[in-house]
């Protein structure tokens, strides 16, 4: 159900990642402010993007899933919020290196832009415990589908709230009043995000299958083990356990 | 702050695109020993179906020797 084009998507994966690396580091000029440490950006905005769009996907998959009840809904919501999770690690880290190489410091707490984020990112970080200590499975999917709705709803909430916050150190990258970039670096810029997001469905597809293999492994020993009595069953879990 | 010089800026560009490149490494690597446990669990499946063969067959076996009632 979850592998078709997941050959295909692996390759295009492969092919945009390493051509926007080779974009950012032989193509796209170095900041006329900044200098080589720009060069940063390119990996840092796009996983932050990245990461903020699968949180706010989990919570359409939530919705997805109130409305019909297929707890495949809640297999996709649970793995495109804990891939947005490890990229939004990813993206704290970078983060944390350009500033300490740009501003002098690790960690700026009076700037909203990164604060918010560390907020969105806390607030993510309770999804697995939640999930994980609600034993009966389909009240963990029910409850878990909700904390996505309502969390993805404060994404695009938090960063309409930092954009009309004033800003004091973080730049606004592709903005009308301080993000216009010049084309070589515009077209690296989108190519490196192009590479994410699709990065991120292929290991948002390549879990998927994992876990739906695994799930219908574990139903096929429970059929064969019942009948010699044997079945010792799963113990609990934050992943959903079954379709 | 002004702009690092290339030998002052390249340790923090190389650190930012390791932590990247560490961070999908090691959900590769977590991935594949979930993979090596699903394969476990096939050969589980597969010995559980032998095991149920084999009985099947001497039980047919045991009622094929029992003496035909006149």
């Amino acid at each position: 159900m979850f592998a078709r084009g997941l050959k295909s998507l692996s390759i295009a994966s492969v092919v945009l990642i390493v051509g926007a690396f080779a974009l950012v580091f032989f193509y796209a000029p170095n900041d006329a402010d900044q200098g080589f440490v720009q060069k940063i950006f390119y990996l840092h905005v796009p996983l932050a993007i990245v990461a903020l769009c699968g949180f706010v996907a989990g919570g359409v998959f939530g919705i997805q899933f109130l409305r019909t009840g297929d707890r495949s809904h809640d297999l996709r919501s649970y793995v495109a919020i804990h891939i947005s999770l490890i990229l939004a690690v990813g993206a704290l880290i970078t983060g944390s290196i350009w500033a300490k190489a740009s501003w002098g410091h690790w960690w700026v707490w009076d700037e909203p832009t990164l604060v918010s984020f560390l907020i969105v990112f806390l607030l993510y970080a309770c999804y697995q415990p939640l999930r994980f200590a609600i034993e009966d499975p389909g009240r963990q999917a029910r409850t878990a589908a909700v904390f996505s709705i309502t969390a993805g709803a404060f994404v695009p909430l938090n960063f309409l709230a930092v954009r009309l916050a004033e800003s004091f150190t973080h730049p606004r990258v592709l903005s009308a009043t301080g993000g216009s970039m010049p084309g070589e670096m515009r077209l690296t810029f989108l190519v490196s995000l192009a590479g994410m997001a699709v990065m991120f469905v292929t290991l948002w597809k390549y879990e998927l299958t994992s876990k739906q293999a695994s799930m219908r492994l574990r139903a096929l020993k429970r059929r064969l083990a019942d009948e010699d009595d044997r079945w010792v069953p799963a113990g609990r879990s934050a992943a959903p356990q079954e379709l | 702050m002004p702009a690092l010089p290339l030998d002052d800026a390249g340790p923090y560009v190389a650190a930012a695109y390791l932590v990247f490149l560490a961070l999908i490494l090691i959900y590769v690597a977590i991935m594949a020993s979930k993979l090596v446990r699903i394969a476990r669990d096939l050969d589980e499946v597969a010995e559980l179906i032998e095991r149920r063969d084999e009985t099947r067959s001497g039980a047919a076996d045991e009622s094929a020797e029992q003496p035909v009632p006149r």
